[in-house]
């Protein structure tokens, strides 16, 4: 066709960083039409598409991205919904780089087409329109429990209503989205969008119920008498802590904490929300993964005036992905790396004053590949932090493990499945974080899907 | 969405509300809590269990106006709904046989004491129970708590009713003269350090109830983290109950004044609202 394609992606319009960070609204803007169709227009519409390889949900990308270079939004969105019920979603917190942008063509000399941006604006388009309704099969008089409202029981529970099942998902918290509403900070994912797609999902005829304990409430034991199948998709929620001397002196927090009261219980807008949260003048947030530089930032809009993330390796091998870490630095925050907190000393009322600190170096590699961290010897020293943060991974939630018998756990604490989400025992299923240990989010909806086709099959034999 | 089927004032700032939960009713056992949340700016806090009736399908839960929240809640009245419930949480009570207890209740502390002694009486133990308040008008449940026990001694701070003085006083002359082979004690957290202080140097089991700040409830957090026996535990799954003499209550009393000032601005803004 002799087109050529410019090298770079669109720029995506985000909030400044010196205003953004006195505010929790979104910092990326998103495209406007005319950029977006731009944008679409770069894809070379490749024969044999590597970008849908990379998508563990299998969207047909290249027809999606068609339709939008005609300017064909509607029909974008609905070969997008075809395999993915949260698509404004994805279109924000996917790994794109890692996933469908990394095998993109364009990729290889300049930049890759922005899958994710695109797809982020014609879920928006959508929305802004009002979301339309998908038709369901016929009922099938099966039902099946769903525990756990985060994208992995999400999208099993979408699937399976669209297939004609009865589907009643139980929640413990008070609000459904699991990390999506809890953990991902409203200026990443702005948390009337997560409800605008959950809205969709019970449109499918999907029941929600907040405030139930599946374990305490109700056992599993309990629901396997009443349902055909049963879905497990409770997350990886319990929070690491590092088990070092001082660790819980006040003013220390687990990254869950500190997300869960400003996200989910919105502290941050305390007193008007009953729930406080107490940020000082310094904040160390210990780790350097995604977490970690939500943790920082969210730090930062609380008030905080020197934010620094406190990492044991280097720079090169911090998990966070690229966009975050470049966000992060965008606002100030501070990195001080090859660094490890051994101690957290406290002030006469009890309130952490300062980390104690050794440098370290990096040694061999170690079973991730990454370079092992080896403390420097008579390096000790102290930063001042009257506010830490400690986000250094969270466990799979214990709590079904505990109250199920006959349920294989792995040494991590994982539930064991199989790659369809066939656990030990008969008509029950798991899949996202639960199973894998902390991941993404669209690995928890591949998980989901592959789930929901298997437990299909299982009750309608 | 939960509805409030009976309000009771028990005295000018104790409360007891029942309410609609059939599914918690018929799962919760002695020593278990809930977590409730009012409305969709509330937040979430943790109630202690009081009465259950499975019949009826509902809980009983009593607490002391401290703060905004629970000031809140004792505004509220029958046919009122709560946004959330959420339970039972915590593990149950070790109920067997241990042969002589004392129960020891400071406050309305005395509200879970009660279902835990009814328990451990219906388990065949000889039950000696012990109830203290600030004063006689804030004292609860003592016809309940009679009912259950052997006997039954009551304290206040200021001497209106019962012995003039702390529950440890009255501990200290029952553990000096017979052989005591558990000691539940429920309560402010001072009084359970008080009572842990004194029961180890008779080396008796001693059973505590905490009440740290909660947000989930359900592991989540770790905002609810103790240290016990010098190893970090999650209150809301690993216990609320502990043994009382591997607790750190310093630490514990430490972490429960957090948020103090913040408590201070909601309460001021709650009450400028509604007086
Ligand atoms: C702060 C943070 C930022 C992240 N950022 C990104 C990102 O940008 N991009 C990305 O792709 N991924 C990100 N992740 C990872 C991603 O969010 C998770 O991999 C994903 O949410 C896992 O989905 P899930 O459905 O398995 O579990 P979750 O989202 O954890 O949902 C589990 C749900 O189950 C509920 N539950 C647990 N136990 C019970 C029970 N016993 N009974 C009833 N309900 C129960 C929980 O309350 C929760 O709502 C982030 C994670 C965090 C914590
Ligand atoms: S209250 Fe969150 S872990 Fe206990």
């Amino acid at each position: 066709m002799g087109k050529v394609s410019s090298l770079k992606k669109q720029p995506m319009p985000e909030q400044e960083p010196e205003k953004r960070i006195r505010n929790f609204d979104e910092v990326a803007l998103g495209y406007g039409a005319g950029q977006v169709v731009s944008e679409a227009k770069r894809c070379l519409q490749c024969a044999k598409p590597g970008c849908v390889q990379g998508c563990p949900v299998g969207i047909d990308i290249p027809a999606f991205v068609k339709c939008i270079a005609e300017e064909n939004f509607d029909g974008a969105i609905e070969v997008i919904k075809k395999k993915n019920n949260l698509p404004a979603i994805c279109g924000r917190v996917c790994p794109y780089e890692d996933q469908c942008e990394k095998f993109c063509v364009l990729g290889k000399k300049g930049e890759p087409v922005g899958i994710g941006r695109l797809e982020r604006f014609v879920a928006d388009d959508e929305r802004k329109k009002g979301m339309r309704v998908p038709e369901k099969a016929n009922a099938s008089s099966k039902k099946v429990a769903i525990v756990g409202s985060g994208p992995a029981g999400l999208t099993v529970a979408a699937d399976l209503a669209k297939l004609g099942h009865d589907v009643i998902i139980y929640e413990a918290l008070h609000k459904p989205g699991g990390v999506l509403v809890y953990g991902i900070p409203e200026f990443r994912l702005p948390k009337e969008i997560v409800g605008a797609e959950i809205e969709y999902v019970k449109q499918l005829g999907v029941v929600i119920q907040t405030d139930v304990v599946i374990g305490k409430t109700i056992t599993i034991d309990e629901l396997r008498g009443e349902f055909d199948a049963i879905f497990i998709g409770t997350g990886a929620g319990l929070p690491h802590f590092m088990n070092i001397p001082g660790e819980n002196l006040c003013g220390i927090y687990s990254s869950n904490e500190f997300l869960i009261r400003t996200n989910l219980m919105r502290a941050y807008k305390f007193p008007e929300y009953d729930t406080p949260i107490k940020v000082g003048k310094k904040v160390a947030v210990v780790g350097a993964g995604n977490v970690a530089m939500d943790s920082a930032r969210v730090a930062l809009r609380l008030g905080a005036k020197d934010v620094f993330i406190v990492y044991r390796r280097s720079e090169k091998e911090m998990p966070a992905r690229a966009e975050e870490i470049a966000h992060a630095k965008e606002e100030g925050i501070m990195f001080k790396v090859l660094t490890n907190p051994i101690r957290m000393v406290g002030d006469e009322n009890g309130w952490v004053k300062k980390l104690e600190c050794v440098r370290m170096k990096l040694g061999e590699s170690d079973k991730t590949g990454r370079r092992r961290p080896i403390p420097i010897k008579g390096s000790k020293f102290a930063l001042d932090a009257d506010t830490v943060v400690v986000a250094i991974g969270q466990k799979p939630n214990p709590l079904i493990a505990k109250t199920t018998k006959g349920l294989r756990i792995t040494e991590q604490g994982t539930i064991w499945a199989d790659k369809n989400g066939k656990t030990s025992m008969e008509g029950i299923f798991a899949g996202g974080d639960i199973t894998t240990g902390t991941a993404t989010v669209i690995e928890a909806m591949g998980a989901g899907k592959r789930a929901a086709m298997a437990i299909h099959e299982y009750i309608s034999q | 969405m939960c509805r409030i089927v009976a309000k009771k004032e028990l005295a000018p700032t104790v409360k007891s509300l029942t309410i609609d939960a059939p599914l918690i009713a018929k799962k919760a056992r002695p020593g278990q809590f809930i977590i409730i949340r009012i409305d969709e700016k509330g937040e979430r806090i943790p109630l202690t269990i009081a009465d259950l009736d499975v019949l009826q399908g509902t809980i009983t839960t009593i607490f002391l106006e401290v703060g905004k929240t629970t000031k809140h809640l004792g505004s509220l009245n029958d046919g009122d709904v709560l946004a959330d419930l959420a339970g039972p949480l915590g593990k149950p009570t070790e109920i067997k046989k241990y042969g002589k207890v004392i129960c020891v209740g400071g406050g309305v502390g005395v509200a879970p004491l009660y279902l835990e002694a009814k328990a451990l009486k219906d388990a065949g133990n000889k039950v000696i129970s012990i109830i203290g308040a600030r004063t006689k008008e804030l004292l609860i449940l003592e016809k309940e708590m009679r009912r259950i026990s052997d006997e039954l001694y009551i304290t206040t701070d200021d001497g209106s009713r019962g012995h003039h003085g702390f529950v440890t006083d009255v501990l200290q002359g029952l553990i000096t003269k017979q052989k005591i082979d558990m000691v539940l004690a429920i309560g402010p957290t001072v009084m359970m350090k008080a009572v842990a202080k004194m029961t180890k140097n008779y080396n008796i089991k001693t059973i505590v109830s905490l009440n740290p700040i909660m947000v989930d409830g359900t592991g989540m957090c770790g905002t609810c983290r103790v240290t016990v026996g010098g190893e970090t535990k999650f209150t809301c799954v690993d216990g609320p109950e502990f043994d009382a003499h591997l607790v750190d209550f310093e630490e514990l009393m430490n972490r429960q004044r957090t948020y103090l000032e913040e408590e201070k601005v909601a309460l001021e803004r709650w009450e400028r609202c509604h007086h």
